[in-house]
């Protein structure tokens, strides 16, 4: 069973700690990715209404979703009608290209091409120094960025999952990813660019 | 230096391809094109590379912990909850 399903369990025969285990997983996601459609002060009580409404839930959610599927969807619907603090309909097919063009020769070649810095980050990351800047980048991301990146890449969600929850299409899921993606790498490269 | 063909991605193209390529969903001519471009391209061969580790950092973040007085108050709430329950 995974341990999803096994939380769920206890949850529903009234295990208070299995409760606080739930909270402790999801409290910090849900609060960066609420933080995304709303105000942070006002995210912190979307996902304390989210909390609420979990435990109302429980005894009719049906599994059809995992777990997480369904609180991260409960989430973006209350923070949806909370409010957006932005104008949302950005439109998804604004060119934005993965790396700077003026990186690439009129042939369409690297000029100034990729510096290697995949070791650096590892021993930083081992080291513990580097989580702090890697959420501190996922959080300057545009929102729409942000949400895909947190659900797929921080919390490993599949992209119907991430489709599901934000209701994007599979294709500008895609597009959404892959610019936040590019986005962070370029600031993997600029960090290890920077210690030289 | 080899011939560029027409169909040959040039290194601004094959950036674009990456995600893509990754999930899997490009066409069977992209995948094939992109393969090709990587095989003669240890520029962009690094810069996939480096999107993985991207995506592998990334997803190495675990949650905070919880102070000790939102554990208190998640109790509360919990207890509250099945307080109304009965």
């Amino acid at each position: 069973m995974d341990p999803d399903s096994e939380l769920l369990l206890r949850l529903r025969s009234g295990d208070e700690r299995a409760f606080v285990s739930l909270v402790e997983r999801y409290h910090e996601p849900m609060l960066r990715l609420a933080a995304s459609f709303v105000p942070s002060a006002v995210a912190e009580e979307v996902v304390q209404d989210t909390w609420l409404a979990v435990l109302r839930g429980l005894e009719s959610f049906e599994g059809r979703s995992s777990l997480k599927t369904w609180l991260f969807r409960i989430l973006v619907n209350r923070a949806r009608s909370t409010g957006s603090k932005e104008q949302r309909t950005v439109p998804v097919a604004d060119p934005e290209p993965a790396v700077d063009p003026s990186r690439f020769g009129g042939d369409g070649g690297w000029a100034d091409p990729p510096e290697h810095w995949i070791e650096a980050a590892e021993s930083r990351m081992e080291a513990g120094k580097l989580a702090d800047r890697i959420r501190a980048w996922i959080g300057e991301l545009p929102a729409r960025q942000r949400e895909v990146v947190l659900l797929r890449d921080v919390e490993g969600m599949s992209s119907e999952e991430v489709c599901a929850v934000l209701a994007l299409t599979e294709g500008n899921q895609r597009v959404l990813l892959h610019r936040g993606r590019s986005r962070l790498r370029q600031l993997f490269e600029d960090e290890f660019r920077e210690v030289r | 230096m080899k011939l560029l063909h027409r169909r040959d991605l040039v290194c601004r193209q094959a950036v674009e391809l990456v995600t893509g390529y990754l999930e899997g969903s490009l066409s069977g001519r992209d995948r094939r094109r992109f393969e090709a471009h990587l095989a003669g391209c240890p520029h962009c061969t690094e810069y996939l590379a480096q999107m993985r580790e991207t995506i592998r950092l990334t997803g190495r973040l675990e949650p905070e912990d919880l102070t000790p007085q939102m554990r208190e108050e998640f109790t509360d709430l919990y207890r509250r909850w099945r307080s109304e329950q009965q």
